[in-house]
């Protein structure tokens, strides 16, 4: 079946097979930032946005974005200018294999988007779906509230 | 806290831009699946439903039969070569005891078939159209069931090698004495014992295993692979195959993590032999399912410690006997074995007289390999809980007892010689260690003088402090080689070429940092180009906390020469006797104040007067394997209703000798005492009565999330390793293998229970408190 939806603010006709999952889809269009760590919506490494809110990529049907948006991590950087949140992850190094990073990033977008202040905790549990093996989360944590603080500077 | 750079430095010891984070964070194609596979067979697996079973026919015809199936294979036409998966140095201390496929299956999830078709569907659906009769056979489920008399022999394969003794299920065996521990504990006024269990865990790697196969122009076999090894795949991927080792090459992309488990060869051999059949590209990836029941898991072990002591807490006699579990395959049997005495009975040398043996032992489940902490985490349990046990016999604070006894910088241990990875050691004396000022930071941080001993309470919970010491190793003496090789451009800029692999920890990031220090440049004007077996020199892979201090030696060599051949060029240029010259800030200044910048003299070079490649190859193998140490302290509140243990508060002080990405070394840390936080309250892998995985998926196997685990406050204490590059050694392993047995003697301060047996799940707190007070 054929579905028309906004894919990183880009309105797409996208062939769609029965079946499909968001995430198979989304790689299939080379949006290979969607990653898959488990296929049954526990490790959350497919996190992206429909609508601006985080989804599990591999739950959905490829057809459920008839008619929304979808951010990846591919479409969030305005050109060359890394959104906060992604800036913030590179300075504070909270980035090692890099595996969980694009749904980690998506999930605190959405959190900031709709929380601009929030506290270390309401982070933890913002990003309580998205597993990392790697980091033990302290340095994503402090990525995100340092993202929080200069967006809240931005908006001052 | 750390971000200061070490004084001396200009590029050590600060927090360098990670140099792939900026792909990374923008979701750029970097990893292995991150390609076009319009052209690529799906490559899917059959793996046994059996335990223990020979298979006694297969027949692949209706799944052959099936349009879109490409090639179907298993025991009956591929090459019986028997290797091991295990990615170690030539030649593997692990025995040759795997088939590509066999005719018989050991394990639930031993590979049966696998089948490449055009698209996963069909691959799927041909999978379900093998048809395979087993006959099935007696099954040993446990390490006392395959050490039983009449028990079914797992390994009676007759061309097998270096199994200890196929017989009786016994992998691999070590038993080693230093002085004469039984006469000595019998002089001892103190002794204490205890045994612990570390059950079945896994690394989850957040990116499963998979591999991406492929012929070259010329018809070579090039694997894209998610592997910690690429140097080691290569070697064994020619050896299963029977293919020359130059008609291979091995690419590593970006790994979505590793943890030893990618030190495995378990792919590359079946996505590649379906490459050469059909002549296609081949995808090969585990489910996560898969990732559970066919991969890879930490030994378990069951380790009993013995400490005798001097009734003032000295210790005099160690005695540890280590049973491991190493599944259906010998993959690291004899060495992580060996680990598990190696990495943590040398910590404590004022025990004169010292016994370690044990034995590795085949069993009808999943097989066990490398995992972080490499049999260290094993041992540490019991000893550090022996530790704190004697500290409360003698009557003295835990960190006292520890003080009395454990290694100082300038002493040795005979353990080093005796106890190597799977052959004799090699004797060193340890020149840095800052256990002293890690132990009391960690001290302060917790407040242990003010907390410890208190059992405060909150309602139900009652609160406890525990603590435990560690050592590790940098990289294995005298049989890790790392080699690097730096090119400089015409414009001053420089090419690192590295075999080190990078598998998210930073190596990348601060091997080039290494050679930006010795070169005068800044980091970011070093490229590196890593892990490719047909461009970069050879290095053995991530393991063993080498990369670092091993590779890092490598670059530091080779960067070195290369400063060498710049100061000569320079030499002629500014017409000066090199030794007058000065190489700093990406020019060479002479005496007289005159200088000449680096893109000058490599234009220079290239271009105009006695023109040559400035270039450098260097290798480092070992003499010393210099351990980091680290002091670690928890606080955990224990909910006497539930039993639930949180953990409130965790310290670490870690010494690594000098840090060179200080953000990064943390982050090595934080990770480390993150997944051992996971594996001492939560993770275990179940089975049922047969064998079978009973949870394998990231919902049934709980690992940490960010909510779960509190903010580790880790502490880099400084020291400076002589045999180090700039300083360094390894953080990679050491952090992991001490959330257990810090948890465990801060459970026992809060409520007064000794747990033995890793997860500290609630009902197994709930049930020892109640057993405790039930006690007369």
């Amino acid at each position: 079946m054929k579905i028309e939806t906004t894919l990183n603010g880009c309105p797409r006709n996208v062939d769609v097979r029965p079946g499909e999952t968001l995430l198979e889809m989304l790689r299939r269009l080379g949006m290979y930032g969607v990653k898959e760590g488990c296929g049954s919506g526990d490790c959350g490494a497919c996190t992206v946005l429909l609508d601006g809110r985080a989804i599990n990529a591999c739950l959905a049907f490829a057809a459920k974005a008839h008619g929304h948006t979808v951010t990846t991590i591919e479409g969030l950087a305005s050109g060359d200018a890394l959104h906060p949140v992604q800036q913030a992850f590179l300075d504070e190094g909270a980035i090692q294999c890099g595996y969980c990073t694009p749904g980690m990033v998506l999930s605190a977008v959405d959190l900031l988007r709709h929380h601009q202040q929030p506290t270390d905790d309401e982070i933890r549990r913002a990003i309580a779906g998205n597993l990392c093996r790697c980091t033990g989360y302290a340095k994503q944590v402090a990525a995100i509230r340092r993202a929080s603080e200069s967006e809240s500077r931005e908006d001052a | 806290m750390s971000s200061d750079k070490q004084p001396g430095f200009r590029v050590v010891g600060t927090n360098a831009t990670k140099v792939d984070g900026l792909s990374l964070v923008t979701g750029r194609p970097k990893f292995v699946a991150d390609i076009d596979l319009a052209d690529t067979l799906i490559v899917r697996l059959l793996t046994s439903p059996h335990a223990h079973a020979r298979i006694t026919a297969i027949d692949t015809s209706a799944a052959e039969a099936l349009p879109g199936v490409a090639c179907v294979l298993a025991h009956t036409n591929t090459p019986t070569t028997r290797f091991t998966t295990a990615g170690q140095g030539y030649p593997e201390p692990s025995p040759y005891d795997t088939r590509l496929f066999d005719s018989k299956v050991r394990f639930v999830g031993d590979f049966v078939a696998a089948v490449a078709a055009e698209s996963q569907e069909v691959a799927e659906r041909a999978v379900r159209a093998l048809h395979v009769s087993y006959e099935q056979l007696p099954a040993a489920l446990s390490i006392d069931d395959a050490l039983a008399d009449g028990a079914p022999v797992i390994h009676d394969e007759p061309d097998a090698q270096g199994i200890y003794d196929a017989l009786h299920n016994v992998a691999a065996n070590v038993d080693i004495d230093v002085g004469d521990a039984a006469s000595a504990f019998d002089a001892c006024p103190v002794v204490v014992e205890t045994t612990c269990e570390t059950p079945y865990a896994q690394h989850t790697p957040i990116e499963t295993h998979l591999v991406h196969s492929a012929l070259d122009g010329d018809g070579r076999l090039v694997l894209r692979s998610s592997t910690q090894v690429p140097f080691h795949a290569r070697r064994i991927v020619a050896r299963t195959l029977g293919l020359p080792l130059h008609r291979i090459r091995v690419i590593k992309p970006r790994v979505g993590g590793g943890f030893g488990t990618k030190q495995e060869i378990l792919l590359e051999s079946i996505a590649g032999l379906v490459t050469l059949r059909t002549g296609r590209p081949a995808l090969l990836q585990l489910t996560r399912h898969e990732e559970f029941v066919s991969s890879r898991t930490r030994h378990p072990m069951r380790v009993r410690v013995k400490a005798g002591a001097e009734k003032d807490g000295t210790l005099r006699a160690l005695e540890m006997e280590a049973l491991s579990n190493t599944g259906a395959y010998g993959s690291h049997a004899l060495t992580v074995l060996s680990n598990t005495g190696s990495k943590t009975l040398p910590l404590y040398n004022k025990a004169s007289d010292v016994h370690f043996y044990g034995v590795a032992v085949y069993t009808n489940l999943p097989v066990a390999g490398a995992y972080r902490g490499y049999g260290a985490t094993q041992g540490y349990f019991p000893l550090e809980t022996a530790m704190d046990q004697l500290a409360e016999r003698v009557g003295l604070d835990p960190i006292t007892v520890r003080e009395k006894n454990h290694i100082r910088s300038g002493e040795s241990s005979p353990i080093f010689e005796k106890l190597g990875e799977g052959r004799e050691g090699v004797a060193f004396s340890i020149r840095s260690c800052e256990l002293p000022r890690c132990i009391e930071i960690g001290r302060q941080r917790i407040a242990w003088d003010e907390r410890r001993g208190r059992r405060n309470r909150e309602g139900n919970w009652v609160h406890g402090l525990g603590m435990s010491i560690h050592m590790q190793g940098s990289g294995i003496p005298q049989i890790d080689m790392g080699a690097a090789t730096v090119r400089m451009n015409e414009d001053g800029s420089c090419q690192l070429l590295v075999g080190a692999t990078d598998i998210g920890t930073g190596s990348d990031t601060i091997l080039s940092q290494i050679a930006a220090e010795v070169l005068g440049i800044p980091p970011s004007h070093v490229v590196v180009t890593s892990s490719d077996t047909d461009t970069t020199p050879f290095d053995v892979g991530a393991y063993a906390s080498s990369t670092t201090y091993v590779s890092g030696m490598a670059v530091q060599r080779a960067a070195e020469k290369v400063r060498g051949q710049i100061l000569d060029v320079a030499a002629g240029a500014l017409q000066v006797d090199r030794e007058a010259l000065s190489l700093e800030d990406g020019r060479v200044v002479a005496p007289d104040g005159r200088s000449a910048s680096l893109a000058e003299l490599c234009s220079r070079a290239t271009h105009v007067v006695d023109q040559f490649q400035i270039e450098a190859t260097a290798s480092c193998v070992p003499e010393e394997s210099p351990p980091p140490f680290l002091a670690s302290f928890a606080e955990v509140a224990v909910d006497t209703e539930t039993g639930f243990v949180k953990v409130v508060k965790y310290v670490a002080a870690v010494d690594c000798g000098v840090p060179i990405n200080p953000k990064m070394a943390e982050g090595q840390v934080e990770g480390a005492i993150v997944n051992g936080i996971g594996y001492a309250l939560t993770e275990r892998m179940l089975f049922s009565s047969r064998g079978r995985v009973r949870n394998p998926s990231l919902f049934d196997y709980k690992i940490p999330c960010a909510a779960d685990v509190p903010e580790v406050d880790v502490v880099l204490v400084d020291s400076y390793e002589p045999t180090g590059p700039m300083g360094a050694k390894s953080v990679g392993e050491i952090a992991i293998n001490a959330p257990i047995p810090t948890i465990a003697n801060a459970i026992y301060d809060a409520v007064g229970v000794r747990l033995t047996a890793t997860p500290f799940t609630p009902e197994r707190v709930l049930a020892a408190m109640r057993e405790a007070s039930e006690a007369p």
